[in-house]
């Protein structure tokens, strides 16, 4: 018992940490253009900042 | 298209429409560039952009085909489209609000779909445990956690819902939405209650497993609306904003379409679109009328010619002077139609909203009568509120809600990757109930160019004199001569052109005229005479080349397949009856009408409803788009004019007609799937509805009845992907290239 204590905020924190990072992730624009971005790797220089 | 789609660029009032300025001096502008598709593409344009001073960043959206600029105060903006033109890429200015940096409700939904999957697969970890027989301390425990995650989860990745349902319930009406969430905050409610009581059930996992269910069918809907609609902007042609005015002391300026008055005089360049009605005052041109009336041969604009709105001047530069105000050119008044016409459609009601009519009332009565019959039977007011709560969850319309949204989705991906673009799942739904087509000639059937047929008589030394002739013009008649000659390598003739008439040579001594029969002295009173083009040497005719738009490659084929699919076809047109009865025998429609106004296809629209069904349009004209909106549903080529793309439902991006039986084949097999899963979630709830008003359900039940019911629907909208049905596979066989 005393470890479900431990272990359950250790998950649900966990899990609390990929949603933020999904929500980081779609804040920054990441998800904006998935076709453009497998393009982009192809370039030499990645170009300046977005706009 | 590149010179038409950046012609009337280079003055900042057109643009001024797509600014979006910032705080700090600073603003975006989007353009479309539909034709970027590579690593390459993206490197330059960004570079040509990034190049250009003013500019501070330029960011391609591969996935849209858009580029974002956003520029600082020293910016020259008119100067941007000619950078990106220059950069090898056709372009034009559109809205930004496509862009997904500036799409609030795809980011809310991803969001709350995020929220949702998040609680539902955490609170059913908890869940599996109380199932698997945890105690009475830790499935108190464990309830509390999942209400703890459960309750910010629904409260905020319920709002779509919550919010469709209040504006349906405040007008008195009720949707899908309604029975969702009643279902959903009532089961939340309930489980809220019995886990403050220390109650043996909670159903926190199956409402956040529903929420999550449904927002993803939702997102996976705006995604492809979303799709739909840049990829149909993507092909905007740019229509005249405003035109080049000629002022008294000769200097031209730009003056907004709002802003012309009759009197105006305007300079119309090759390449421009008639910004109003206008009478031509000087100048020499072709004007392209296909989109306008049908009409296939060009209209030779000669001083005092009318010219509608939305005509194309094909060759030189015209003087015009407007005739009427924008707001009541020719183009004004096809809007005014297309808005009247609206009725059709709105009077359609979804399969989904008709469905959710019958159902709501039905399972929130089986709720009510649940509750009084277990309280009659002499239960607890507790067991009896449980077991009518359990029929609510049981029956919460999960499988009904996505039944139809994801074969529409599923529909759509299949569609888009064949070249056609869908606009909305009702099109589909209204295609499927489709008993009879009519297409228009110039442009849909045919390709919209004439081309040479015939040349009485058949010498090729006169072919290639008329080619040289030919050459030297730019009336499209006289270069489709020239495409037609053999290549010829004599020097050009010096031609002189008389306006109207032909073109006129000397050429060893001889004077040959190409023209029409007035101007080369021949007789001619056929019927098709406005396509005929004469060669006369020294005054004598010699030759006559007929000329032809003919029916496109996969037309015939089209029509026929149209036809095995119990759909006949029948062909409306402006054009001439003699032009449009060669079309129709060509291609075996079941009947054809020409000469028609725009009002009058309406009306041939209206009549054809009346005597099978539903209508089916497909059109690309001006002149089409009233008749497009009053059809049941409708179709455009990609060519087509900006108002008849707008009006249709669907928009045929490659360009080959074999879209259309593949639309109607998709549609009727998308029919079948949808009637399929409303069946499938009917038989569901017949089967669970005892079980929930016997009180047998459990949340285990719960959970897995409404997850499995939802999976099944899904899986069998994906069977629209698999394969061909049969009427597809008749129609694939007919039109494949």
């Amino acid at each position: 018992m005393s470890g479900l204590l431990i272990l359950i905020p250790c998950a649900l924190g966990l899990g609390g940490l990929a949603l933020l990072g999904f929500f980081w992730a779609l804040r920054s624009g990441q998800y904006d253009d998935l076709e453009g971005d497998a393009q982009r790797i192809l370039l030499d220089e990645e170009a300046g900042p977005r706009p | 298209m590149s010179a038409a789609a950046t012609a009337g660029l280079d003055n900042v009032g057109e643009l001024s429409a797509f600014l979006m300025p910032g705080a700090d001096g600073t603003g975006e502008v989007c353009f479309a560039v539909p034709d970027a598709y590579c690593a390459a593409c993206i490197d330059t344009i960004e570079t040509a952009l990034r190049e250009t001073p003013g500019v501070v960043a330029a960011r391609v959206n591969l996935s849209q085909r858009r580029v974002l600029v956003r520029y600082a105060e020293n910016i020259d903006i008119a100067a941007l489209p000619g950078r990106i033109t220059r950069s090898g890429y056709r372009n034009f200015p559109v809205d930004a609000n496509v862009d997904p940096r500036h799409d609030a409700a795809l980011a809310e939904l991803v969001r709350a779909l995020a929220m949702a999957g998040f609680a539902a697969g955490n609170i059913m970890l908890f869940s599996v445990s109380v199932w698997a027989g945890a105690d009475e301390a830790t499935r108190a425990l464990f309830h509390w956690l999942s209400a703890l995650l459960a309750l910010p989860a629904i409260a905020y990745a319920g709002r779509p819902f919550y919010r469709s349902a209040w504006a349906a319930l405040r007008v008195g009406r009720t949707n899908m939405d309604v029975p969702i969430s009643i279902g959903v905050v009532l089961t939340t409610a309930l489980s809220l209650f019995e886990t403050i009581t220390g109650g043996e059930a909670a159903y926190f996992d199956a409402s956040t497993m529903l929420l999550f269910f449904l927002l993803a069918g939702r997102t996976l809907d705006h995604l492809m609306r979303k799709q739909a609609r840049s990829a149909v902007d993507n092909l905007a042609h740019l229509s005249p904003r405003g035109a080049y005015r000629i002022l008294d002391d000769g200097s031209v300026s730009f003056v907004r379409l709002a802003d012309i008055v009759p009197g105006m005089r305007f300079n119309l360049r090759a390449g421009d679109r008639v910004p109003v009605d206008a009478t031509v005052l000087s100048g020499n041109s072709q004007i392209d009328m296909a989109m306008v009336n049908g009409e296939s041969m060009p209209l030779a604009a000669l001083p005092g010619v009318a010219l509608p709105a939305g005509a194309i001047n094909l060759a030189g530069t015209v003087e015009i002077v407007a005739s009427r105000p924008s707001s009541e050119s020719f183009l004004a008044r096809m809007t005014a139609y297309v808005e009247a016409a609206e009725d059709t459609r709105t009077k359609y009601r979804r399969i989904a909203d008709r469905a959710a009519q019958l159902y709501a009332p039905v399972v929130h009565l089986t709720a009510a009568v649940t509750f009084i019959g277990w309280l009659a039977l002499g239960a607890g007011w507790h067991t009896a509120l449980l077991n009518a709560v359990a029929v609510l969850i049981i029956t919460c319309p999960c499988a009904l809600a996505l039944a139809v949204p994801i074969v529409h989705v599923v529909a759509a991906g299949r569609l888009f990757a064949n070249g056609v673009v869908m606009r909305d799942g009702a099109a589909l739904e209204r295609m499927g109930t489709v008993r009879v087509a009519a297409f228009d000639k110039t442009g849909t059937l045919t390709r919209g160019r004439p081309r040479l047929v015939a040349q009485t008589p058949a010498d090729p030394l006169l072919l290639v004199m008329a080619a040289r002739l030919g050459t030297q013009s730019n009336h499209p008649l006289s270069r489709a001569i020239a495409a037609t000659a053999p290549c010829e390598s004599a020097a050009a003739p010096i031609v002189t052109e008389r306006p109207g008439l032909g073109v006129e040579a000397t050429i060893d001594g001889i004077v040959w005229r190409l023209g029409s029969a007035a101007f080369c002295a021949a007789i001619d009173d056929g019927e098709d005479s406005e396509s005929h083009v004469w060669l006369a040497r020294a005054g004598a005719p010699v030759a006559m080349f007929a000329f032809r738009d003919d029916p496109r490659d996969d037309a015939a084929a089209t029509v026929a397949a149209m036809t095995r699919l119990r759909v006949p076809v029948q062909l409306l047109s402006g054009d001439r009856p003699g032009a449009v009865a060669t079309v129709a025998e060509a291609v075996g429609a079941a009947s054809w009408a020409a000469r028609l106004a725009p009002e009058q296809k309406q009306a041939a629209i209206a009549r054809l409803r009346a005597d099978y069904g539903a209508v089916l349009m497909v059109g690309d004209g001006i002149n089409d788009a009233p008749a497009l909106r009053a059809a049941d549903v409708s179709i455009a080529p990609a060519t087509a004019a900006d108002i008849g793309r707008a009006a249709a439902d669907f928009v045929l991006t490659n360009d080959r007609l074999a879209g259309v039986p593949f639309v109607l084949s998709v549609a009727r097999r998308a029919d079948r799937l949808v009637r399929e899963n409303l069946g499938f979630a009917v038989a569901y709830n017949a089967v669970v509805l005892p079980l929930a008003i016997s009180g047998h359900v459990s949340p285990l039940v719960a959970a897995i009845a409404m997850s499995g019911s939802s999976i099944v629907v899904v899986l069998n909208a994906m069977r629209l992907r698999l394969g061909a049905g049969p009427s597809e596979l008749a129609a694939q066989q007919e039109v494949a290239p």
